[in-house]
C-alpha cells in the first residue's frame, strides 16, 4: 500500500517533535515533507538567549541536523513559506511555486513577535526576539551602536537585555507596568530580581508607555507618553507573540487568537491539525514548550490511529534563564481571601520562596535565589497533594543534613524533565531496560534534558542511584566529537593498545567519519597521543590558530605577543625592549594582562617573528592549553606580613612547568600570607605560605566555572610543594578530557580519589617519570621560529602585491 | 581579450600542505590553501561571520577549513558555509602553470 502523504506547515520545536513521536509510534505510516520559512534545521529557540548572551553558538542547539531528515526520509524545504492551500483538492502552494499534495495537513506555523503599532515602528534598528536571525541583528547592531532599549519587562524581555549587555551595550528596559514580570512574579520576587539586573548593568524605565519610535531612517530614540524620551540605536520589541494564523484564517479555518483546535489537535478542517503557539486549545494558545510536547504525543498517536485519551491542558511553571538569576514560578501569584501564604525571605543570602495554599493544596509558587524545590513544589501543585501532614518550615539546619539529595525519595511520578513531561519511573525504566549510563543516552531514549536543560544534573543523580555501585562517573562523557562515536576513553585506550602514533593514524584505524576529522578532534587527538607518548613530535596543523601560531588571534585579525615574566618579575632591561618594540612598531595597545605580565596587541602577523626577535624573551603561552602564569606576591622579601618566599616558590614552579602540554590551560599562584594577595584560592594549583609551611589548594577557578580551591595539604618544604604540584599536574594530564578544567576534573574524579593514587609511592615515582620525560620535549618557540626559515615561511609569511 | 588578471602567488612546491597563505592584491586579502588531495584553493580571507575574522589560519581538514575565531565549517570548492551556520565567501580560480601557482582576479 502506498504511504499517505503528511504534510507539516512549520520546522520548530513542537512541529519537528510531533514529527519524532508518529516516527515513533510508526514509521511507515507516512511520507513527510516538512517546510520551513528559516534556513536552519529544527533548533532549541529556547536556548536563543544563550546564543545571545554568548554562552552557545548557533550549531550547539540544534535538535535535529540535516542528518536526522535524511534517515528519516523526510523531505524539508528550508527558506521557503507556504503561501495558499486548498482544502478541496488538498496541496499547498509555496512562494516558490511549488505545489505538494497531502492527506494530512499539519499546521505548526509558530508564532510572531508582538510589534506595537506605533508611529515609526518601520525604520531600521527595530527587531523582534525570536529567531536566528533576530539574534544576529542584534549581534550585529552590538558591534556599531551603543544604546540598546528593550520594549517589555516580560521573560523574554529581560533575556534579550542580558544577552545586550554582555555584547558590550548599555541597555534600558522599558516596561508598562510598574512591577518586572508581573505575571509571573509578586511584588517582593519582582524587586529582587530588578535590584539584581540592575546590579548586572541593566537600567529600567518602569510605568511608561512608548507612543513613537523617532529617527530619520532609523530609529534614534523613543518618545512615551508622559513626554518623555529616551535615545536608542536598537529597539527590541519583547511584549508578546502572536500566534501565526493568517494562512489558516485565509482558507477559512476556525480561528480566534490562534487557529482553534480540540483536545486532539484537529481543526475544524477535515485532515488538517494545528500544534504548537499557533493553536488555541480551549482557549489558550500555549507558548512554553512542555504543554506543546504534550501536544505532539497526543497528535502523534491520534494520527497514526492508537488511542489517547486526547489533550487535557497544562498548567505550566516558568523559569528565567539569565545568569546570576535562580527564578521558577507556576499557578497563582497573588495572594487572594481564600488563600493561605507561606513566605520565606532570606536577605542573608538572598532567598525568597512564597508557596500559596488553598484548602490544603498548593495553588501556586514564586521561588527565587534558590529553585531546587521547583519540580517537588509543581508535583505537588499539578496533583493536588493533601499538604496538611508535611513540615513547611525548618531554619537553619545543619548545613548537609537537610540537603541529602531527594532523588531516592523522589516518587516516580515526579516530573523530572519538565520541558519533555519525562517523569523519574520513565528514566529509570530507560536505564534498565536499555543498559543506560551516561546522561545523554538518556537524553537520546527519553528525550529528557534536550531542552532547557536545567534537569541534567538530576538526570545524573538518579543515574547515579539507579546503577548503583555500577555507576561509573568517569563514564559519564561522551563522544568526542561528531567524526566519531568513540569517547576519550576508548580513543586513548585504543591509541595504547594498537600503538598508534599520529592525528591521521588514529582517525584512519579507528574509522573516522571525515579522514582528517574537525576542529574539535583534531586538537584533541594531538593532545592525547603528546600525553601518551612523552617523546611525541607534535602536529601543528593539528592545533587551532592561537596554538598554530605561538600568538593569539584577535577578532580582526591582528595578535597579541605576552613574553614570559616568571612569577610576575621584569626587569628595567626588559622594560626598556618592550616599550621600544612598541615604539617601532606602532603597537596599538600596551596593557598589564590579568597574569601579572605585559601584553602588546594589535600586532601585524608579518611583525610577529621580528618583534619576537627584538624583544628576545620566551613566549608566555598566553595562548595556550597549558602552564599560564605563576602568579605571585610580594612575598618576606619585602612585605612585613610575609612569612616565606613567594616570588622564589613561584618562579621555580614555572620555570619547571612552563610549555608542558595540558587538557586545558592551568594556572598556579603562590601568596606568602594568608591574605592571599595572588589569589591563589582560585587558581588550578594554588599555594599559600603559613608560619613554618605551605598550604596547597586545588582545583580553584576564577573564570566562568567560579570555584574555590580545595584545601588538600600543609606541607613543610617547598620541595614537598614543587614535587606535589609535579605529580598533581601529570594525573590531570593522564586522566583529565581535552578541554577539561581541574575544576571540572577534580568534581569528576573525586579529590579523595586523586589523593589516594597521589599518595601512592609506586604510582608517584612513575607519574614523576613520566613528567621528566615529556618535560624534555620542549623547545622554546618564538626562538625556534626566528631561528627556522621553514617555520618563518610556512606560517608566518604573508605574499603581497 | 580578457579583462581578468592572472597573477602568480607562490610556486606549488613551496606551498605548505592544510597551512593557509595570506596574500594581499591590491586591495584584496585572499587565503590560499593546499590540500591533502594536491589541490590548491584561493578564497577570500574574510569569514562571513558576522563579526568577521581572517581564514587563512583555519585548520584545514579535506577540502574544508574552519575559521579559526568562531570555528564556522567553509568549503574551500565553492565558499560555503556549511549548515547550521549559513553564508558563503568569495572564490577565486586557481591554475597552475609549469609549477607556479596563478591566481585568476
Amino acid at each position: 500500500m502506498d504511504k499517505q502523504k503528511l504534510v507539516m506547515i512549520g520546522n520548530g520545536m513542537a512541529g519537528v517533535r510531533a514529527i519524532e513521536e508518529i516516527l515513533r509510534e510508526n514509521p511507515n505510516l507516512y511520507d513527510i515533507t516538512i517546510f520551513g520559512q528559516e534556513p536552519h534545521p529544527n533548533y532549541n529557540r529556547i536556548q536563543l538567549s544563550t546564543v545571545l548572551q554568548g554562552d552557545t553558538t548557533v550549531n550547539d542547539i540544534i535538535l535535529n541536523d540535516w542528518k536526522w531528515y535524511e534517515n528519516n526520509n523526510i523531505r524539508l524545504f528550508t527558506g521557503e513559506s507556504v503561501i495558499d492551500l486548498d482544502l478541496k483538492k488538498k496541496y499547498v502552494r509555496t512562494d516558490k511555486d511549488r505545489v505538494v499534495v497531502y492527506d494530512k495537513l499539519i499546521f505548526a506555523t509558530g508564532s510572531s513577535p508582538l510589534m506595537i503599532p506605533i508611529p515609526g515602528v518601520e525604520k531600521q534598528g527595530i527587531t523582534g526576539f525570536r529567531d536566528i536571525s533576530d539574534c544576529e541583528t542584534m549581534i550585529n547592531c552590538s558591534e556599531q551602536y551603543k544604546n540598546a532599549v528593550v520594549i517589555g519587562g516580560g521573560l523574554l524581555g529581560l533575556e534579550a537585555a542580558k544577552g545586550l549587555t554582555n555584547l558590550g551595550m548599555s541597555v534600558k528596559v522599558v516596561h508598562l507596568m510598574p512591577y518586572l514580570m508581573e505575571r509571573q512574579l509578586d511584588a517582593t520576587a519582582s524587586t529582587m530580581l530588578k535590584q539584581e539586573l540592575e546590579r548586572q548593568g541593566i537600567s529600567f524605565l518602569m510605568e511608561k508607555q512608548t507612543v513613537e519610535i523617532t529617527g530619520e531612517k532609523r530609529v534614534s530614540g523613543l518618545r512615551f507618553k508622559d513626554g518623555s524620551t529616551v535615545d536608542a540605536d536598537l529597539v527590541v520589541m519583547a511584549i508578546g507573540i502572536l500566534p501565526n494564523k493568517a494562512l489558516a484564517e485565509q482558507v477559512g479555518i476556525d480561528a480566534n487568537r490562534g487557529i482553534i483546535v480540540n483536545d486532539f489537535m484537529k481543526t475544524n478542517s477535515k485532515d488538517v491539525y494545528a500544534i504548537g503557539e499557533c493553536a488555541e486549545h480551549r482557549g489558550i494558545a500555549y507558548g512554553l514548550v512542555a504543554p506543546l510536547y504534550e501536544q505532539a504525543k497526543v497528535l502523534a498517536k491520534h494520527i497514526c490511529n492508537k488511542e489517547t485519551e486526547g489533550y487535557q491542558g497544562s498548567v505550566t511553571g516558568t523559569q528565567l534563564k539569565v545568569a546570576g538569576v535562580d527564578l521558577y514560578s507556576a499557578g497563582e501569584i497573588e495572594s487572594g481571601p481564600d488563600t493561605k501564604a507561606i513566605r520565606v525571605e532570606n536577605e542573608y543570602e538572598g532567598v525568597y520562596k512564597k508557596v500559596l495554599i488553598r484548602d490544603n493544596q498548593v495553588v501556586g509558587t514564586v521561588l527565587y535565589g534558590e529553585t531546587a524545590e521547583s519540580t517537588r513544589l509543581f508535583r505537588m501543585l499539578t496533583q493536588k497533594e493533601d499538604i496538611s501532614q508535611m513540615t513547611s518550615l525548618s531554619i537553619l539546619q545543619p548545613a548537609g543534613e537537610a540537603e541529602e539529595s531527594d532523588v531516592a525519595s523522589m516518587p516516580d511520578e515526579e516530573l523530572v524533565c519538565g520541558c519533555n513531561g519525562v517523569s523519574k519511573g520513565t528514566i529509570v525504566e530507560a536505564i534498565h531496560a536499555q543498559n543506560l549510563t551516561t546522561v545523554n543516552e538518556v537524553g537520546a531514549c527519553t528525550n529528557a534534558g534536550r531542552s532547557c536543560g536545567r534537569c541534567k544534573p538530576m538526570i545524573g543523580e538518579i543515574l547515579e542511584h539507579t546503577l548503583g555501585d555500577s555507576f561509573d562517573s568517569s563514564q559519564q562523557k561522551e563522544a568526542i566529537c561528531g567524526c566519531t562515536t568513540l569517547s576519550r576513553e576508548e580513543v586513548v585506550t585504543e591509541i595504547r593498545a594498537k600503538g598508534l602514533t599520529n592525528v591521521k593514524e588514529v582517525m584512519n584505524v579507528l574509522d573516522w567519519e571525515n579522514d582528517e576529522g574537525c576542529s574539535k578532534c583534531n586538537p584533541a587527538l594531538n593532545y592525547y597521543l603528546g600525553m601518551v607518548y612523552p617523546e611525541y613530535k607534535d602536529e601543528r596543523v593539528a592545533r587551532l590558530v592561537n596554538e598554530k601560531m605561538h600568538a593569539n588571534i584577535q577578532k580582526d585579525g591582528t595578535y597579541s605577543v605576552v613574553p614570559r615574566m616568571y612569577g610576575g618579575v621584569t626587569t628595567a632591561e626588559d622594560l626598556k625592549k618592550l616599550a621600544e618594540v612598541a615604539t617601532k612598531y606602532d603597537v596599538p595597545l600596551v596593557k598589564l594582562t590579568g597574569g601579572q605580565r605585559i601584553g602588546l596587541f594589535g600586532i601585524k602577523k608579518e611583525n610577529l617573528t621580528a618583534i619576537w626577535e627584538e624583544l628576545d624573551m620566551p613566549s608566555g603561552y598566553a595562548y595556550g592549553k597549558t602552564l599560564r602564569t605563576v602568579k605571585t606576591c610580594v612575598g618576606k622579601t619585602f612585605c612585613r606580613f610575609g612569612t616565606q618566599d613567594s616570588m622564589g616558590l613561584g618562579i621555580e614552579l614555572e620555570k619547571k612547568f612552563e610549555r608542558i602540554d595540558t587538557p586545558h590551560k592551568f594556572k598556579m599562584g603562590v601568596s606568602a600570607c594568608p591574605r592571599n594577595c595572588a589569589e591563589a584560592g582560585i587558581k588550578d594549583i594554588g599555594i599559600v605560605g603559613v608560619d613554618g609551611g605551605w598550604e596547597i589548594y586545588v582545583a580553584g577557578n576564577g573564570g566562568t566555572d567560579l570555584r574555590a580551591g580545595d584545601l588538600v595539604y600543609t606541607v613543610k618544604t617547598k620541595e614537598e610543594v614543587i614535587e606535589f604540584a609535579s605529580v598533581f599536574l601529570q594525573y590531570y594530564r593522564e586522566t583529565g578530557t581535552y578541554l577539561e578544567r581541574t575544576s571540572k576534573w577534580v568534581e569528576r574524579m573525586g579529590l579523595e580519589n586523586i589523593k589516594k593514587v597521589l599518595e601512592d609511592e609506586t604510582q608517584r615515582t612513575l607519574l614523576l617519570e613520566r613528567l621528566d620525560k615529556t618535560l624534555a620535549r620542549y623547545n622554546e618557540p618564538w626562538k625556534e621560529a626566528i631561528e627556522n626559515d621553514e617555520i618563518k615561511e610556512k606560517y608566518y609569511q604573508v605574499t603581497t602585491y | 581579450m580578457t579583462t581578468n588578471t592572472k597573477i602568480e602567488v607562490a610556486r606549488y612546491n613551496e606551498l605548505p600542505m592544510r597551512i593557509g597563505r595570506k596574500v594581499k592584491i591590491a586591495e584584496e586579502n585572499i587565503a590560499l590553501f593546499k590540500v591533502t588531495s594536491g589541490e590548491v584553493y584561493a578564497i577570500e580571507d574574510k569569514s562571513p561571520h558576522p563579526k568577521g575574522g581572517v581564514l587563512s589560519e583555519g585548520l584545514v581538514s579535506g577540502d574544508y577549513v574552519f575559521c579559526p575565531v568562531y570555528d564556522w565549517k567553509i568549503s574551500l570548492i565553492d565558499g560555503k558555509v556549511q549548515a547550521p551556520d549559513y553564508g558563503q565567501v568569495r572564490t577565486y580560480e586557481v591554475q597552475q602553470e609549469d609549477g607556479k601557482i596563478v591566481i585568476i582576479i
